[in-house]
């Protein structure tokens, strides 16, 4: 058993970090610009992100590695550097957590497998690429996160599963159809997501971004109902970003995130943090709202 | 209608592309669009009777429950790429002017965004719906968009963003645009973009969805 899913094991609960993309946007980045590349030329500011969210109190940091992947930094004529990029991202994220741990974050491709655009090897071999640089550098745990896509997501842990001795956790993105269930675009639901991703693999399973914290209660429930074991992992985003005068914003405050947390610990969370739009200061919330319920 | 029509419309819907295709599963080893859409002009269908009661009638089922969320993107790729199949063959039909289009539309991902499956698709549906459809790819510039549409006098402007960070190139360009173009008919997409954003940064129109833009598209025409 990993470290990660030992504490949960204990009873712990875990408070994960924020918000990379957004952060790393607010520190400079342009749009079209690669995020991973400021591995290479922003390091002090990377650094801060996750140091940020220690200084929040997060026990996890994420790395900036999301769209590290050969497919993906290719676009911008960086397809040769992927061990190199992710590799720095991890140790980067390890220089500022100290004992906390490091997730490898691991984003989709944006190749779809059902139309031949891509064929389920050269997925695989994308993956094993990006797990082995992020384990060089230092990463306890893989996070493949944002996923919509049930073979792609499956491909991912088993990569990491079968290249790296790091935990492996893995978060699907929902949205709510009209009908009011919880379905990734590719039509995939918590509840079907849950066998499959710990046949592959995963350690622990979840859900990322999204619309927000509310939606994480009626997802966790969903996977509950299928798995009552299976540890949780939830990184909503502050809410659908709202667009004013040329910039957008997340609406939900620290405290309204923070508010959900009881809610969510008693439906099963384990682990709780944020996607898009959420900063150190929900973070800090998060592990005050943690304190405040004694589950430390 | 006739059978065959019906048959080539239903693979449409299904995303049964040949009939080796594996997808979907419970129309294995029948014919699929590839097939039925020859057989079709062999036996004299008109080009334009394919196209209007087989290829439109099947994208548009598909596009409607889509909209209702009764099937997900994997589902309107695979239609699609049925779709393209048939579109191979009646090609030669257009380019000979036995077949009229409904016009021009132009789409592109706006500079700063390398996201192409929703913009694809619904450059596919548009397709799928009678017009001929330039896809400029993702990542592009407001240069790009006013030369195609300089070339394509009276086409119909579509821009796409996935990310919220680059609604903001989204505005600059509908801007740039207007600048040079004040009567450019410009309509944007994904998942950011809603009305309010479509009525601040003065484009002419939202789709909410594939089916919502061929709706939008056939009104202006019509």
């Amino acid at each position: 058993m990993g470290k990660i899913v030992e504490q949960i094991k204990q009873g712990k609960i875990l408070v994960s970090d924020g918000a990379w993309g957004t952060f790393l946007q607010q520190k400079g980045l342009k749009p079209g610009e690669c995020p991973e590349e400021w591995n290479l030329s922003h390091p002090c500011d990377v650094t801060d992100i996750a140091a940020s969210y220690i200084s929040a109190g997060a026990d996890m940091v994420k790395t900036n590695s999301f769209g590290g992947n050969r497919f993906r930094l290719e676009k911008y004529g960086l397809g040769h550097k992927v061990f190199q990029l992710n590799k720095r991202a991890a140790e980067l994220s390890r220089k500022a957590a100290g004992d906390k741990f490091v997730l490898g974050s691991v984003g989709p491709t944006g190749k779809i497998l059902i139309t031949g655009d891509v064929s389920e090897e050269e997925l695989y071999e994308a993956f094993k690429e990006q797990v082995l640089g992020l384990e060089a550098g230092g990463a306890d745990a893989i996070l493949i996160e944002t996923m919509t896509d049930l073979d792609e997501a499956q491909i991912a842990i088993r990569a990491a599963r079968e290249n790296t001795r790091c935990e492996v956790f893995c978060t699907m993105t929902f949205g709510k159809t009209a009908t009011g269930e919880f379905r990734s675009i590719m039509g995939v639901s918590p509840e079907e997501m849950v066998n499959p991703l710990i046949e592959a693999g995963a350690d622990m399973i979840g859900a990322n971004c999204g619309n927000g914290m509310f939606s994480m209660i009626g997802i966790v429930e969903e996977i509950r109902k299928a798995n009552p074991d299976i540890p949780v992992l939830l990184n909503p985003s502050a809410g659908i970003p709202v667009y004013r005068d040329g910039e957008t914003f997340f609406p939900e405050t620290p405290e309204e995130m923070a508010r959900l947390v009881p809610e969510l610990l008693r439906v099963g969370a384990n682990v709780i943090g944020g996607c898009c739009g959420t900063t150190p200061e929900h973070i800090w919330m998060l592990g005050e709202e943690r304190l405040k319920n004694n589950l430390v | 209608m006739k059978e065959i029509l019906q048959k080539i419309s239903e693979c449409i819907e299904m995303g049964k592309i040949n009939r080796e295709a594996p997808f979907p599963v419970e129309m294995k080893g029948q014919d699929g669009v590839d097939e039925l859409t020859q057989q079709a002009l062999m036996e004299g269908i008109s080009t334009q009777e394919i196209l209007s009661q087989a290829l439109m009638p099947g994208m548009e089922n598909v596009g409607i429950k889509f909209r209702e969320n009764k099937v997900f993107v994997p589902q309107v790729l695979m239609s699609a790429k049925a779709m393209s199949k048939a579109l191979v063959h009646l090609k030669p039909y257009f380019l000979s002017g036995q077949v009229t289009q409904k016009g021009t539309f132009i789409i592109g991902t706006v500079e700063g965004d390398f996201h192409d499956i929703g913009k694809s698709l619904v450059s596919m549906m548009v397709e799928g719906n009678g017009w001929e459809v330039i896809d400029l790819g993702t990542n592009v510039k407001a240069e790009t968009f006013i030369e195609a549409l300089k070339k394509h006098q009276n086409a119909i402007l579509g821009l796409s963003a996935l990310l919220t960070t680059t609604m903001m190139s989204m505005e600059r360009i509908t801007k740039a645009i207007r600048a040079e173009i004040p009567d450019a008919i410009i309509v944007v997409g994904g998942a950011p973009v809603n009305q309010d954003f479509c009525d601040r940064i003065g484009a002419n129109a939202y789709a909410a969805d594939p089916q919502g833009l061929v709706e939008y598209l056939n009104s202006v025409v019509r």
